[in-house]
Order: structure tokens, then sequence, then C-alpha cells
């Protein structure tokens, strides 16, 4: 019992310093993403231009703006039914488009299918056909639009060339994503190893030394050349009950168990209401890790308002129904969605984050303008077949990230003025604290 | 120190009572038991074996409640439609009307649930919204409305009412009859008498509580165009047009132009206000002479025989003879084309007159505008009085009741229930079992306003619509609805009233659905050429402008007078506005008999005592007694809107008494004032009063200055104490022991104009709703424990101020000047609050804000002791969830009407005004997602952004652009002050002395 205290706190201070460096990893990735998201959010007109140089002849493939400006409107729009590679998702995968098709036909085509079929085109009759009568909704994308998302689906079959293994359309995300959890996660294998090394040489030597002792002590009896005094040394017997009735000892004894029944009891104390790891089972058996992990869809895509709104919203079953109107419909646990739908009765899940009313938070102020990824609280979401909260979500964890969190300021013209006045008075972080973001009225109103 | 206006906020204080005293040394109230079972009423201790269960079961409760976290659900939509993001607030155009009261909205919906009703800017007729329109939110949640049609007041299917309405309607014989109160919707009306051409004899009877037939009928059955912004003389008799009378919200707007003062215009318009009981309007007069009721037509006639040389008919009395009103005869010639008089009677040859006048002084044309008349009244009290005539004569078949409650409001209670008794088919449109529904057939239940579609004109060529911002709660139907199935057609209102403005002009847009959608939209349209018309009906009798004999005599005269909180009474059982006090006379919960104080101390009469009020119509009603100041001599008023006993309003329910059926009908017109017999009673009744609950003791807190100073002098207005130092007297700010802030991001302010402030209560309301502020009822209003953040004081001073010396004067409580002060946590950044909370739990933010954390706070009352301007509340009881307050938040309806922004507060902690932080930080959070600065406007508190005169401007000092920062750089040294500087509070809330332009 006496030895789960410092355990505890090792514990503790690893789970510290995993946090730490999973915070600033991540912020680092954060920092990261934002800049290229800024890119492309920056030039509004990137896809400007594609028209005359498609015009001119080819797609523009060697223009970054137009092909990530294509990559980003296909990832919003397109990338739900279609795939960039050649596997079917609801509709055909689209390597090869700019070969199959005319861009004439294409343009038509995206704008407005129906009106195509109904036009009597052989080839889009086909199409329909083809994909079970599935209805393409109507974009209303301009020219340059279409053409560049056309020009990134060119770009990635030139990528999928290049890099044979990966196939598909999500997986131009880039690599590493975890990789602060994956360092973290190597640092504590390796200590975790040592240790137990360590304790392995304690006990080989513990026993070696024992058993030197007593070959010594055979070998002093054996001689029988001991006198009485040497004989009481070599032979000590060890009164055991002077130990219970030292003084010393019963007091120290009774001091370290008023001291440990404390500190558990504190540490109780503090953990009521904090629901960490909190797991609950809910009504569908629904899989982040194989949504959001196998197929890398974007947290956005379902929890639509992640980036709008205080709360990221879980999805409605119409945002189920996208994909699962054609796939895996024979699923029992997707069955119970279309009952959902059937009987008109919303689907009740159970809440996991649970904060008090009394704290206000907002997703879209970290999301959005902080840029934080949706990981740093809420964990290896990807990796969870049923998810549990990962963060103590705690006032005490809110406070030490506004400590520590050095403040999105970059492009945000909100902060320009205020980075320099902070420039000026101080040489630390301009954090989040710094800003005020640790006064009281930011969550309690 | 210049010559100080001595101000008081009640008689108790004029008079320095011992009660007053005793409360003014005392921030709270001694502890008050709370007796369940009021055996030990005396005592009123805990038992120490209570102490001890109390004490084992909250520690076990405590417990088990730590075990485990209840288990909850979050459920999403099934099917999201597609303009709703859980999170984010819709905005809805919409338009409140109710009896006159005419408000262009925009409804703020949350999950698609309405949480806010905030002004429509983009109409040119109203700037804010009046507090009825704020609370008219709740009644949307009232728990107590009709939740299915009821035939013979039992439940009953859609499908059954109009099965036997429809076949009931075939076989009618004899007059079908249509009775409402003034409908402003041009398609509501064209729809009614096409519902009406079905059969062969049908009326469509419009009649008002609060009648305006007098003034209809002497001007061709259209209200005036008044157009109070281009007076420069304003003359009203007996008319509270910023208060009750006609559409006070617009007429609002208009004064207030011609009240701001600056520097580059100081002019001011003249306001005289000849009136019984002290109003709204006459609160806000330069001049204000107490007058009897029966003296209204004296004082007309004397104004029509000087403007126009023409014999008026009535005879001189004191009044005529008097100094005033000769001044204001002599401005209203002077000013000609700029003077406008307006008058309250219903007497149609009064009016008749009062056009005359104004045609004489060149009103019309410029202060009247002829082409744009406003039609937001149009009862017609013959056409009710005949149809009680014909209905007691059996000649009515059928009669229909559409937002109208003859039995309730109408003087002939009597002759209208016997004659409901006479008529086979009574069908009622009202949203409960009123008392007029009670005496129906058929109660078909009306959607209320926010579930409905209709189009409105309060003005001629001013348009606006209401759409739906929630879908019906319950089984209720709109009235349009109804009369469209029961004519036999498929066709939905909403429908009827798309088609019906196809023939609007259409400007620029190219299709009429486009069209269509911009104007449900914009949720306002104006347009001169007004194809869509209203169909105005001018049935009423000529009239000549000659006043009528008056009974007058030596006895008591009372008048009825609507307050602008509860109005006529149909928005009685909402708790907002039963607690909102009234403006003058601070009460809430309730009405009773003003008085003057000569005339209480003549009877030996104190506050509270219960008096016999017999009118001579012989009916009677038994209400307590207010001295109030101001009321003229020989004279009470009362207040209509109360006594609701019905079981379908229990908020309202036994609150005051009806004191509609005071009125008297004479000669086809309703008069709401008459001679009465007073008799006291033994009978005590407390009137919950707010005027002395959180007084200031007597420091300067409110400024006040003349017209003419303010022309001499702009820097002289506003006194600035200085504080006596060693190097001789210094500005307070400098002799501080705190350091500053240093305040980088924002720094929020307000400034509060006392010059705009009409002192009508919507910013009350609106922080009551934007902030979840608990209703505590008349109980606790008793106990002074109000929670209300926002309050508006209001001080009385002596008119003849300027002569100094207020002993010397005879009585200072016959005619006080009053002046309004809106009252709110003032962020100070010395805050006194801060230094003594032991757990610091109230400190100051970054941005200037003074924050309170209900989280920390322990309940200690310390910061509301130490606060001189008495603005913190305290959470006596757990409001929300508690049975004993009824009053919307402890049922689950009512709950829907919670702003989920804003922490619903539990017993025992401290809350007061947060500067509305929830939208700030909203606004701070909007312009970081679009990586920008927040731009002037976008952040404002729900006070500032409901007041009806812009007297609230709010905003960032730190951006020298915003409007709060022009305004005190304008004003600085001039007319901005801080209440009570020499405590060096160094407060964030501004305010600007008040000029009156006295004659």
């Amino acid at each position: 019992m006496i030895s789960c205290i410092p355990k505890i706190k090792a514990k503790v201070f690893f789970a510290f310093l995993f946090s730490l460096v999973v915070s600033f990893g991540a912020l680092a990735q954060g920092a990261a993403e934002q800049a290229q998201v800024s890119d492309e959010g920056v030039v509004p007109g990137a896809a400007e231009g594609a028209v005359e140089a498609a015009n001119a002849g080819g797609l523009p493939v060697d223009d970054p703006a137009i092909v990530s400006a294509g990559n980003q409107l296909f990832k919003n729009n397109c990338a739900v039914c279609h795939s960039a590679g050649s596997d079917v998702i609801v509709g055909p995968g689209l390597a090869g488009i700019n070969e199959r098709r005319s861009q004439d036909w294409l343009l038509k085509w995206i704008k407005n299918s129906q009106a195509l079929i109904q036009a009597g085109d052989a080839e889009a009759v086909a199409v329909y056909n083809e994909y079970n009568k599935q209805a393409m909704p109507s974009f209303n994308f301009k020219d340059e639009e279409i053409v560049s998302i056309l020009t990134y689906i060119k770009s990635a079959e030139a990528e999928v060339a290049a890099v044979p293994t990966t196939v598909g359309s999500g997986e131009d995300q880039p690599a590493g994503e975890n990789v602060g959890t994956d360092a973290i996660g190597a640092v504590g294998n390796y200590l975790d190893i040592i240790l137990v090394v360590l304790i392995l040489v304690l006990i080989v030597l513990i026993v070696t030394l024992l058993l030197i002792s007593s070959v010594l002590k055979g070998y002093l009896n054996k001689n029988r050349q001991l006198d009485e005094f040497d004989n009481e040394v070599v032979n000590q017997r060890f009164d055991f009950s002077k130990i219970y009735k030292s003084k010393v000892v019963r007091s120290l004894v009774g001091l370290i168990f008023v001291v440990v029944l404390l500190d558990l009891t504190l540490g109780y104390a503090m953990g009521v209401g904090i629901q960490q790891g909190y797991q609950p089972k809910q009504p569908i058996a629904f899989s982040h890790k194989l949504h959001a992990g196998e197929h890398q869809i974007n947290c956005n895509y379902c929890h639509t308002t992640v980036y709008e709104s205080q709360s990221a919203s879980i999805p409605s079953a119409n945002i189920c129904m996208n994909c699962h109107s054609q796939i895996k419909t024979e699923s029992p646990e997707i069955q119970k969605i279309y009952r959902a739908i059937e009987r008109g009765r919303p689907i009740e899940w159970v809440r996991i984050h649970n904060l008090p009313d009394l704290a206000y938070f907002n997703h879209s102020q970290h999301t959005q303008v902080g840029g934080v990824e949706c990981e740093t609280c809420h964990g290896p979401i990807q990796e969870m077949d049923v998810v549990y909260q990962y963060s103590p979500l705690t006032m005490g964890w809110c406070i030490n990230c506004h400590r520590e969190t050095p403040l999105n300021t970059e492009g945000n013209g909100y902060y320009d003025k205020l980075v320099e006045l902070h420039e000026k008075s101080s040489r630390g972080t301009f954090t989040v604290a710094s800003n005020g973001g640790t006064e009281c009225a930011r969550c309690h109103y | 120190m210049k010559n100080r206006i001595k101000y008081w906020k009640g008689i108790e204080e004029l008079e320095n009572t011992p009660e007053f005293q005793k409360n003014a040394q005392n921030e709270f109230p001694e502890f008050l038991p709370v007796n369940e079972n009021g055996e030990e009423a005396s005592s009123g201790k805990t038992k120490r074996r209570d102490f001890l269960k109390l004490l084992g079961f909250s520690m076990a409760a405590v417990s088990l409640a730590s075990c485990e976290a209840p288990v909850r659900k979050a459920i999403p939509y099934l099917n999201k439609p597609v303009d709703v993001e859980p999170g984010v607030a819709n905005w809805y155009a919409s338009t409140f009307f109710k009896n006159g009261d005419y408000n262009s909205i925009l409804v703020k919906t949350r999950e698609g649930r309405p949480i806010k009703v905030e002004p429509n800017t983009s109409s040119s007729l109203t700037l804010g919204t009046g507090p009825r329109a704020q609370a008219s939110l709740l009644d949307l949640y009232d728990n107590n409305r009709l939740r299915f049609p009821v035939i013979k007041g039992d439940e009953a299917e859609w499908e059954e009412v109009d099965r036997q309405i429809v076949e009931r309607l075939a076989n009618v014989t004899g007059k079908v009859a249509f009775v409402s109160s003034t409908i402003i919707s041009p398609t509501t009306k064209k729809l009614i008498r096409e519902f009406g051409s079905r059969f062969s004899n049908f009326e469509h009877v419009t009649y008002d509580a609060n009648s305006a037939t007098g003034l209809l009928a002497a001007n061709g059955g259209v209200i005036p165009g008044y157009d109070f912004s281009k007076a420069k003389v304003i003359v009203s008799v007996g008319a509270d047009f910023l208060g009750s009378w006609l559409a006070p919200v617009i007429f609002a707007k208009q004064y207030v132009e011609t009240r701001r003062v600056n520097p580059e215009a100081p002019a001011m318009s003249r306001h005289y206000q000849f009136e019984t009981w002290l109003s709204l309007s006459g609160a806000n007069a330069d001049v204000r002479v107490p007058i009897k009721p029966s003296e209204h037509s004296a004082v007309v006639a004397a104004i029509y025989q000087a403007v126009t040389g023409n014999n008026g008919g009535a005879p001189a009395s004191a009044v005529t003879e008097s100094p005033v009103l000769a001044a204001a005869i002599k401005e209203l010639k002077a000013n000609r084309g700029r003077a406008l008089l307006v008058c309250g009677s219903n007497d149609p040859n009064v009016q008749a007159m009062v056009t005359a006048i104004n045609d004489a002084v060149g009103a019309v044309g410029s202060t009247i505008d002829p082409a744009a008349p406003y039609y937001v009244k149009q009862g017609n009290d013959a056409n009710m009085l005949r149809l009680i005539k014909e209905m007691n004569a059996g000649q009515v078949g059928a009669v229909f009741f559409y937002d109208a409650n003859p039995v309730y409001h109408h003087p002939l209670t009597e002759a209208v229930v016997s004659g409901l008794a006479k008529v086979p088919l009574k069908v009622s449109f009202a949203d409960r079992v009123e008392e007029t529904a009670a005496f129906c057939d058929y109660v078909t239940p009306d959607h209320h306003y926010l579930e409905s579609w209709n189009d409105y004109e309060p003005r001629k060529g001013y348009y606006s619509f209401a759409q739906p911002a929630i879908s019906p709660i319950f089984t209720t139907r709109q009235m349009q609805d109804s009369l469209l199935t029961w004519l036999g057609t498929n066709i939905l209102y909403y429908d009827y009233l798309k088609d019906n403005w196809r023939s609007a002009e259409r400007g620029d847009f190219d299709s009429y659905d486009k069209f269509w959608e911009q104007l449900i939209h914009d949720g306002v349209y104006e347009s001169q050429t007004g194809t869509i018309a209203l169909d105005i009906v001018n049935d009423f009798e000529p009239v000549t402008p000659v006043a009528r004999p008056v009974k007058g005599g030596p006895g008591i005269e009372a008048v009825l007078y609507e307050k602008m909180t509860i109005g006529t009474g149909e928005m009685a059982n909402n708790p907002w506005l039963q607690e909102l006090p009234d403006p003058i006379s601070k009460a809430t919960w309730g009405n009773y008999v003003c008085m003057p104080r000569d005339m209480a101390e003549e009877m030996g009469v104190t506050q509270g005592e219960v008096l016999r009020v017999t009118m001579e119509n012989g009916k009677t009603i038994e209400l307590p007694a207010l001295m109030q100041p101001g009321q003229a001599k020989g004279t009470v008023s009362i207040a209509v809107g109360y006594g609701r006993k019905v079981q379908s309003m229990p908020v309202a329910y036994q609150l005051g008494e009806n004191a509609w059926p005071l009125a008297q009908v004479v000669d086809g017109i309703i008069l709401y004032s008459g001679n009465v017999k007073l008799e006291k009673t033994d009978a005590l009744h407390p009137i919950a009063q707010q005027q002395t609950h959180h007084t200031v003791m007597d420091r300067l807190v409110v400024q006040e200055s003349t017209l003419s100073q303010y022309l001499e002098n702009p820097l002289e207005v506003t006194e600035y104490i200085k504080i006596a130092t060693a190097d001789g007297p210094k500005k307070p700010a400098l002799v501080s022991l705190w350091d500053d802030y240093e305040y980088k991001d924002h720094h929020w302010g307000m400034v509060i104009d006392l010059n705009s402030c009409i002192g009508c209560g919507a910013c009350v309301v609106s922080c009551q709703v934007e902030n979840n502020i608990p209703v505590v009822g008349k109980a606790e209003v008793l106990n002074r424990r109000e929670m209300h953040w926002l309050r508006i004081d209001r001080y009385y001073s002596a008119v003849e101020h300027e002569e100094g010396d207020f002993v010397a004067m005879e009585d200072p409580a016959e005619n006080p000047s009053v002046i309004f002060q809106p009252m709110l946590c003032q962020h100070c950044n010395h805050a006194p609050c801060e230094t003594v909370c032991p757990v610091a739990a109230t400190m100051h933010s970054s941005d200037g804000l003074n924050q309170m954390v209900y989280n920390r706070c322990v309940g200690t009352r310390y910061c509301a002791n130490n606060c001189p301007y008495k603005v913190r509340r305290f959470n006596w009881f757990s409001y929300a969830n508690n049975d004993k307050f009824d009053y919307h938040m402890n049922d689950d309806l009512g709950k829907m009407v919670l702003n989920p922004d804003v922490t619903v507060r539990g017993r025992g902690v401290m809350e007061k005004c947060t500067f509305c932080v929830q939208r700030i930080q909203l606004g701070k959070l909007e312009a970081k997602r679009e990586n920008r600065r927040p731009k002037d406007g976008e952040i404002v508190s729900a006070c500032a952004q409901s007041c009806p005169t812009n007297a609230i401007v709010f905003g960032d000092m730190k951006d020298p652009d915003s409007k709060v920062s022009q305004l005190l750089a304008r004003e600085h040294q001039s007319r901005a002050f801080h209440v009570l500087e020499e405590l060096n509070t160094q407060p964030n809330v501004t305010y600007l002395t008040k000029i009156r332009n006295l004659a």
C-alpha cells in the first residue's frame, strides 16, 4: 500500500509529461496545418485562370494554387460519393475521368446531371443506369471551379502513379498525423523497459548476496573454530518482537498510515465529478476507429458545426444516410438507423463529455480561431471503437492549457495590434492567458 | 457648489417616515423566515432536531450524488433542417401588434425556439421596442393556453369542431357578427369580408377596449398622421402618447428626435402636458399642469377659441385662466407649422375642436402628415353598443370573437352576458378560456403571433409582416386558417396572404417569388403607392367642434387609465409584465387608487388602506389607496387591466380589481372618467412598490439643467464634485488608493442620455429576458427582494427648483417634476464590491467588466453592502424549479424561453448586470472568425438594443470611432457625468445631464 503513493505520483508525473508532449506535438502540427489551410483560404481566386489554362490545352496541373483549390473543393463536395482513384464509393471512381469524358460534357453533368439525362445524352443515361439510377445532385460551381477539381483529379492520378501503394480518396492526409502521440508512446515504452531491467538486476543482486551469505555461514559453522562470541555473531537470531515493540517503528507506521489515508481521501474527493475515461455503451455500435481511422472521414463531415458553433453537433440521421443508403445496408447496426427514421424517433446517444452548466465552452473558438486539433482534447479518436472521455475536463485542465498555449494570432486581423502591444511590453510568449484567457467571465456567465 | 435640486423617490422619503429610515439603513431586509406549515410563525427558528435531520439528509444526498454522475442523453435531429445549426441563433423578422402597440421586431431563435425579441432596424417607424413586445415572448410558452379546440368546455378534435360549425353556419338565421379589436392586417380584413359575403346579414364590429372613437370620428375614421419629430411645441391634453395612447413606440421615436440636444444644434421642442394622472408623457413634459377630467374640454375649448376665434362652448374655469395655458396658446400660435396639439379625450366634440386647432396652427402638412394616417385604432363604440342591443333582442344568429373580450372590458358587461345567452352560435378565437370564451359554445384557439403568418399596416404605406418563428406548440390553428376552412376552401392562409400581395409593386425583382422572399426576409415594406390597401370603414357620426356640457361639480372625479405595463389586460398573465414596475408609481402586481396627498390627509387615509370606489353608474370596486405626487387635486385615478378572475390566468388571478366597468356609456361613446364616491373600509392591502427599495441616501446621483443655461454655456450644466486635498480641491480620480487598469484590447462602456430616456421600462424587460432573471412575485417584492439587474430610478423634484429652497415651497409633492435614471451595475474601474469579496467571486476583467462568478460565490453579501449604487441582487431562493415561484421558470414549457448562453443561478449566490458578457464574447468570436476587429454596433447589450429612443449607447471606449467614444468626447465636461464621482469608483457607465426646456 505504501509503495502505491510514489507509484501514483509517478503515474501522474508521466501522464503530465505525456500530455505536455501531446499538446506540443498537436500544437506544432496545428500550426503547420493552419498555415496550409490559410494558404488555401487566402487565395480566393486560386481557381481563376484555370479555365484559360484549360482552354489553352491540357489542365494546369503545374499550378499548385489551382490544384489545392481543387483539392479543397473535392474534399468538401465530391469525396462523399467519389474517390479520386478507381474504386466505387457511391458514384464511380474519378481516376482518368479527363480522358474518359470531354470537359464540356463534365461541366454540364456536374452543374445539372438530370438535365443532361433528360436531354437523352447517351453517355449520361448509361452512367445513370450503371449506378442504380442514383441521381447526382446539381452543384452550383463556376466553370473555373470545376476545372480546378478536374485538375486536382489529374494531379492525384500522377501521385498515385508515383506512389503505387496509396490508393483511395482520403489518403492524401498529411502523413505522421499523430507524430506527437507516437513519439510519446515510444518514450514511455523505453522508460518502462529500463525500469524492468533495473528491477531484474536488483533481484539478481539480492539473491546473489543472500546465497553468498548462506555459503559463508555454512563454511564458518563447518570449521567449528569459532569461539562463543564469534558464534553468536555468525548465528545471530533476529528477535522480531523488538521491531513491533519499538516506539519509533510504531509511530512511524501510524504516521504513514494517516498520511496515506489522507492522501487517498483527498485524491478521491478531488476526483468527484471527474469522468475521465467514461466510456458508456451507445445505442448504436458506431466505431470512430472505422470511420475516422480507417476511412479517414474528416471530423467536420459529420460534426458539421464544429468550426461554426459552440456545439460540434452530433450528426443527424440524414448525414448517416448520405453514405449508408448505399453502404452496408444489411448490417443490424445500420438497420437501427433505418428504424429510427421510419419511426420518426431520433437516436438517443449517451452524452460522454458533460460540462457543468456554469461553464461555457465554444468549439469554433478553439477549432477555427485557435486552430486546436480535435485530438488535443478528444484524444486518439481515430483509434477508439467506443469513444471515451480522454481529457479530465476539469477547470485546472482548461486553465493550464490557456496558460501554456500561444495564441493563434497569425493572419488574424483581430490580434494584429495586440501582438504588437504584447511584443513591446513583454518578452514572454503571447499565450491565451496573457490576452485575458484565464479571466472568470470568459467561460462563466 | 451651485444650488442643488432636492430629489426624492417617494412620499415616504420626502416625509422621512420611520419605515423608510429603517429600510434605508439596511441593505437587506431582516431575516424573513419562510414557514411552510405556518405553526411557529412567531419563532421563525429552526429546531436543533430539524437541523440535525437536514444535516444528515444533505450529507447523504451529497455522498450519493457524488457516487455516480447521471447518464445524460445527446439527441440530435433526425433530419436536420438546412438552416438550423445547433448553437447558432437564427433571426426572423416579425411584428408585434396589440391594442395599438405596434413594434416591428426581429425574433431570435435557438434550436427552433424563440428566445428573444429585438427591434427590426429596417423599419422607419420604430427605433426599439416597447416593454410589452419584449414580454410577449413569454406568452408563447404560457402553460395555460388552450392546447386543443373546445366544444362547450370539453376537449374536441378540429374535424369535429369544423363539421359542427360549418353545419350550424349553413343554417344560421339572423345576423352574423364578427367582433374584433382593431385589425391592421389588410389581408385579414379582406378575408373577413370574404367570409362575411357568404351571409345575407353580416357585420364586422371593431371595438377597442380603450377606445379612440372620438378621435376617429373627428378625423374621418383614421388617426391623423402625427409626426412629433417636426414639432417645436407639443401640447398634450390628457394624451399619454409616450406610454399608452395609440402607438407609443412610434411616437416615442418621433418625440425623442426633438428632445436630444448637442452643442451643434442646441434646440429642443417644448412639451406642455395638461393631465389628471401623472403619466409617462407628463413625467417627460417640460411644463405639466394637473387638471380634472372635467376640465379637459375647457382647456381644449380655450385653445380653440384663442386660435380659431370660434367659441368652443365650454365655461371658463380656474384652469382656463392659468398663465401656463396662456403661454401654451401663445407658443402654439407663434410656431405656426411647427406646433401640434394632441388630446386623449374620447369625446368626439372635443376631438373636433382639436382637429380644428391643428388646422389653424398649420399642423397639417408638417406635424400631421395627411397622406399617412395611422390605423392602429379603428373601433367604433356605437357599433358595439348596437350589437349588444341586437344580441339582447335576439336578432343575432352567430357571433365570433377575435382578440376581443367584451365580457371583461366592456362597461356594459351584464348586457353582453345576457345578450350572449340569446345568440345560438358563439365562437371565440381566444388562446385560453377567458371571460368571454367561457360563454362561447366553441373555442377555436388561435396561434400565438410568433406561430402565425400575417401582414400589418399600422400607418398608411408602412407595411410589415409576421412569419412563424416556431412551429405551433399546441394543436391550435390560426384564426385566418379557421375562416378559410369554414369557407370550404383548401387554401392555407399563407397562400392566401402570398396571393394577396401579388398586386404589390415589385420594383426590380424579376420574379414574384423572389420579391415575396425579400418581403418576408426584411419584414417591412414601405411604399406610398399602396396597392394593398387596408379596408377602412368610416361609419362614424359627423361631429361639431362644440364642447358638450360637462357634469363637473364639487365631488371627486375619477379617471381610468391604461398602464404601459399591463395595458388593457390581455397580457395580464405575463409575469414579466406584472413584475415590471409602473414607471411612475413603481408599483407592481396589482392596481390601486392613486390620490393626491392632501386628499389622503383630508380623508385620513394612509397608503395601502382599502377604499370603496362607487361610480355614478353604481358600479363599485375596492382597491388600496396610493398617494401619488402630481395627481390633480380632487381626483383619483385607477388603472385598468387587472382583476382577471379566470382560472386560465393564474398569474393574474385576483390581482387587483377590474376597473373597466367603471367606464360610462354616454351618447354612444365610452368615457373613461366620471364622478365617484370614496369610502374607507377597515381592510389594509399592501402595495408592492419598488420605489425606495434601493435608496441612494440623498447623494448627488442625477443631474439636470435647463436649455437656457445650456445655450448660455454648455460647460456649466453639470456639477463636478471636487475633493479637498492639501493642494486644494482636486478631481476625485486624481486622489486614488488604487492602481489603474491598463486596457489593451477592449474597454466596454455605456452612455445613458437622460434627455432621451422616457422611463418606459423596455430595457428592464429586455434585460430580464436576455439574462434569465427570475420573477419573484408580489410577496418577495414586498420583502424588497426583486431581482431586476436594471432598474429605472424615478426621482421627483419640485418644479420650482429655480427658486431653490424647497422648504419654503408649499407642497413639493403637488406637482413635482420627474426624472428617470436607468440604474445598473456601473462596472466601476475601482469597484468597491471587488475589494470586499472574501472569495474573489467578483473581480475585474481586462476589458473593463466587473465580473461576477456564480460558481465561486459563497453568498456573504458583503459586495451588495458595499455597492454604492445598490445594483447587486441576491438569490434568496432557488427560483427555477421551485413550486412557490410559479412564474414560468419552474415548468418545462416555460423553461424554453431561457437563454441557453446564460447560467440559471442557484440559491445563495449574488448576481448583477454583466454588460451582457455573453453578447460581448460572441461578438468577439464572430470578429475573430472573420479575421477582423469587431465593428461598432455589432456588440450591444440587450438594454441598449431594445431602447425605443436610443437613450442607451453601448460600445468599445478603446475604439476612437465608436459611437460611445464620440459621445464621450463630445460631452466631456459638458453633460457627461458619473454617478457618485466623489467616491472615485470610476464607473464605465456615463450619464448625460437632462436638459429641460422650461418656459
